[in-house]
């Protein structure tokens, strides 16, 4: 379901982001993994999962040890969406 | 009772609000060597697994409760040989850090304790051989005793102490919820509260963290709640009268700065675990230990020290969408400071209207410890710490 667009490769590495995400926050909040699998990939995930701002910075931290991709805090007010988010990461080079 | 070779650990107070607890897993075995600080087992609270810390050497014997079982706080769950206690008559009790002097034990008495702690056990009848102490060199202060009796209101005779050998569910939300609504209950009931505002601008704070936080990697970025609990921490030093515990009738200032931080959790209910002496480290390692703090209570991972101890609370509920929060004073102690949203209004400066993104801090303060004027110098200071931020490094 991720060939739409993309090269297989492309679309495999942009899974691997939406999963290295997903298994980012469910670090910080493991009680909330059971509704990750469910999560709309367009609604801002920090209102709908109720993240605080150490959440936040936890999940952005890790990412960024993970990816190498250095996020600005002037990044931060796009990165709302996994889709917005795992695009940033792509482009990134992350 | 093998004489004073061995001494005995008890389940700890981890919070004024526990009674009860059960260890979980042991971090150790019989025979093993243990030095303070080591974490020795987990313990499951009503509100989360807690890796509990020995504060002797000694080398551990045989633990006196089984996995699982629920027992009263206070109760032996191992015991331990003192290290070198095999030499015939060597006084191997000392600690291996020399405690201040007003800590010494004293003669006949294997366990140090301030002089404060040491007459508030002795009235409640709390043996302090049971307590754990979170004081320089293991030392049982105030607040331990504090803690504990806060736990174990009136000795009832309750029927919780029967061990209960089969592993009883996983603590319930509702369970939870009644030690809150019980707490938060006695809390209203015997404490006079009052309330103080104030709005705070909070735009200097924010250009400042945002350059800051700009030059650095996301790892040593720093939130403002790092910001508010050390600005918190510096007014709490200068205002010492609400730094401390209201105990039987009179208030007893604390010696150093803790400040709890209220996590909420999200399967339900709160926890408040403390950052010990705030007002004397830098704005990093608050920062630091905040992070520690959050990720530890929202995984399940607190360690006892943290629990016991504060002596000012923070509740920061601007996260979530509150402008002010009037809060309810977690006893002993005497104060908690509140924080609501950053949000944007327009604030006169200087004869002039400007938009500047604002902050409501609130103070709710034991009226019995101290007045209105008391408090609302704490909450000015308050303000001009946030608005200077530099100082907050």
């Amino acid at each position: 379901m991720n060939d739409d667009n993309n090269s297989r490769t492309s679309g495999d590495e942009r899974a691997d982001l939406v999963t290295m995400i997903l298994s980012a926050i469910a670090d910080v909040a493991p009680e909330l993994e059971p509704e990750l699998a469910d999560l709309d990939h367009d609604v801002d995930f920090w209102m709908e999962l109720q993240l605080d701002s150490m959440d936040h910075l936890t999940v952005m931290t890790r990412l960024a040890e993970q990816t190498g991709v250095e996020i600005a805090e002037r990044d931060y007010p796009r990165l709302t969406t996994i889709a917005a988010f795992r695009d940033f990461l792509a482009a990134a080079g992350g | 009772m093998s004489g004073n070779d061995t001494f005995e650990y008890a389940m700890p107070s981890l919070g004024a609000d526990m009674d009860e607890g059960r260890v979980i897993e042991w971090r150790v075995a019989p025979g093993d060597t243990v030095h303070r600080g080591d974490l020795i087992a987990v313990v499951e609270t009503e509100k989360s697994d807690i890796d509990i810390e020995i504060w002797h050497d000694g080398i551990v014997e045989e633990f006196l409760v089984d996995v699982g079982q629920l027992v009263d706080v206070g109760t032996p769950i191992a015991r331990l040989r003192r290290v070198g206690a095999d030499v015939e008559g060597s006084p191997a009790t000392a600690p291996t850090s020399t405690p201040s002097p007003s800590l010494a034990p004293s003669p006949g008495d294997r366990v140090p304790a301030s002089p404060i702690a040491r007459r508030l056990a002795s009235e409640r009848g709390i043996d302090l051989g049971a307590v754990t102490g979170s004081g320089p060199g293991g030392a049982v202060i105030e607040a331990d005793i504090v803690a504990l009796s806060a736990a174990a209101p009136g000795a009832d005779g309750d029927e919780r102490s029967s061990p209960t050998a089969a592993p009883a569910p996983r603590r319930s939300p509702d369970r939870m919820r009644s030690l809150i609504a019980e707490r938060m209950a006695t809390a209203n009931r015997e404490i006079p509260h009052y309330y103080l505002s104030r709005d705070i601008d909070v735009g200097a704070l924010e250009t400042w963290l945002a350059e800051r936080n700009a030059q650095r990697p996301i790892a040593e970025r720093i939130l403002p709640a790092a910001c508010y609990i050390r600005a918190v921490a510096l007014a709490a030093a200068r205002h010492r009268e609400l730094n401390g515990f209201w105990i039987g009738d009179h208030f007893e200032p604390a010696e150093s700065v803790n400040v709890a931080m209220a996590i909420s959790l999200r399967r339900g209910g709160l926890v408040t675990p403390q950052i010990e002496r705030a007002d004397e480290r830098s704005l990093d390692d608050v920062m630091a230990a905040l992070q520690e703090l959050v990720t530890a209570a929202r995984t399940g991972n607190l360690r006892a020290s943290w629990m016991t101890g504060a002596t000012i609370t923070i509740t920061h509920l601007g996260d979530s969408g509150a402008d002010l929060v009037h809060g309810v004073i977690s006893p002993p102690q005497v104060a908690l400071v509140g924080f609501g949203r950053a949000r944007e209004r327009a604030w006169v400066i200087g004869g002039d209207i400007a938009v500047r993104p604002v902050v409501t801090s609130t103070l709710a303060a034991d009226h019995r410890a101290t007045d209105g004027a008391v408090g609302s110098r704490f909450i000015a200071t308050l303000a001009q710490h946030i608005d200077h931020p530099e100082d907050l490094l």
